[in-house]
């Protein structure tokens, strides 16, 4: 019982309190870039929750199994660096190979996923909250990519509607969206005090 | 971008100054966004992240300047990024050495430079083409610039959301501090507000 509760607080708090996008600043640049419209966001979305997944779950394999009884923290980032790279390299393989309709519709999200922050930053907080069982790894990892998907859903939604209006010439493009995405960091805020 | 590969004095200043503005990393390219909202909730953080990316700008520009003959097309970023993360580690170990507190309060955002798109960026468009000279020019040019862009970002959070500059009271006492301005929401207003700034004084020059 135990066990679950920490599992489901752990997850509540990680899709919406400490929601990757919108408290911790990661995943910025796909996050302006591709949510123009709602069905790439979304697509985008899957993407990255399916290589957070997987890339957080095998960095804290390695992180426990082979880097900390060694004793050779100091190489960390630059293992989970090229677990990341390979993870997605692999993930885009399999992909080709067995369900091309999907590698076609995530297109070239696949590859720029290597270099997205949000992937890299999740590895290392998992490492920064003390996460101590495989379980709450995978499950924390999952409820990063979710939080996401719903930030950049959210922020794609709005951007459609802000097309139709008329923003003022210096606060079109970069400027609004920062703006759109403050105001939504300020009501998820107000998830705060859920748990 | 400047590709002569001799350069001469005006070509380097040339290369210099366009990291300061013309070219300046954040307000202009929009790269390396994350750090930039991030730690930027006081001058103190932001300076010592704008030195860390300079150091680290500097030396994977020099690797990669040194070794851009041997480059595969195919393991190009590969290559770029396991630079990158050696010199990250360097960084990120001497903060923990000689400023605990400093590294501390950064957290995960140092190692996440490795990811900061700058790197890639003039990794990939300007040393991995260009002896090396140009390169540490290059570098210095835009981490300078990012630096500062971070410590205006900065400073104005700092200034408003909590009246003092460098942890100093700078305010008088009748200011109110807008506290909301050193939470998330402040990051990302403020650099909505001061990009849709540079906008406009862009606007008026051209």
């Amino acid at each position: 019982m135990d066990t679950v509760y920490i599992l489901i607080t752990g997850f509540l708090s990680v899709v919406l309190i400490n929601n990757l996008v919108l408290t911790k600043f990661l995943g910025i640049c796909p996050y302006l870039g591709v949510s123009g419209r709602i069905d790439m966001a979304f697509g985008m979305g899957l993407a990255v929750t399916f290589v957070m997944t997987l890339s957080g779950t095998l960095t804290w394999l390695i992180d426990h199994l082979v880097l900390m009884p060694l004793g050779l923290e100091v190489t960390r980032y630059v293992c989970f660096i090229l677990v990341i790279a390979s993870a997605v390299q692999l993930v885009e393989m399999y992909l080709r190979k067995f369900f091309p309709s999907l590698y076609d519709s995530f297109g070239i999200f696949l590859p720029l996923i290597t270099t997205n922050c949000a992937i890299l930053g999740l590895c290392l907080f998992l490492n920064l909250w003390g996460t101590d069982s495989l379980l709450e790894a995978v499950v924390l990892s999952a409820g990063g990519g979710i939080g996401f998907t719903i930030a950049i859903c959210i922020m794609a939604g709005i951007r459609e509607n802000l097309q139709m209006v008329d923003v003022p010439e210096p606060l079109q493009g970069a400027p609004i969206t920062l703006i759109t995405a403050g105001i939504l960091s300020l009501a998820f805020m107000g998830f705060a005090g859920i748990i | 971008m400047t590709t002569n590969p001799d350069g001469q004095a005006s070509n380097y200043t040339k290369t210099l100054l366009a990291g300061l503005w013309r070219e300046n990393p954040v307000f202009r390219l929009l790269l390396g966004m994350c750090p930039t909202l991030a730690v930027t909730a006081a001058v103190k953080p932001a300076l010592t992240m704008g030195l860390c990316v300079v150091f680290v700008l500097i030396c994977s520009n020099i690797m990669v300047s040194l070794m851009r003959n041997l480059l595969k097309p195919h393991l190009r970023i590969l290559m770029f990024t396991l630079t990158i993360a050696t010199f990250v580690t360097i960084a990120d170990l001497f903060l923990k050495a000689f400023l605990p507190a400093m590294s501390e309060k950064l957290g995960p955002y140092v190692p996440l430079i490795i990811v900061n798109c700058i790197i890639i960026a003039r990794a990939e468009a300007c040393a991995s083409k260009n002896p090396i000279l140009m390169s540490i020019i290059d570098a210095l040019g835009m981490g300078v610039g990012f630096t500062l862009t971070l410590c205006i970002l900065a400073g104005v959070r700092e200034l408003i959301g909590t009246g003092k500059l460098f942890e100093i009271q700078v305010m008088p006492n009748a200011f109110v501090p807008w506290a909301a301005l050193t939470m998330p929401v402040g990051a990302f207003l403020t650099l909505g507000f001061l990009l849709a700034f540079v906008n406009l004084i862009s606007k008026k020059h051209s």
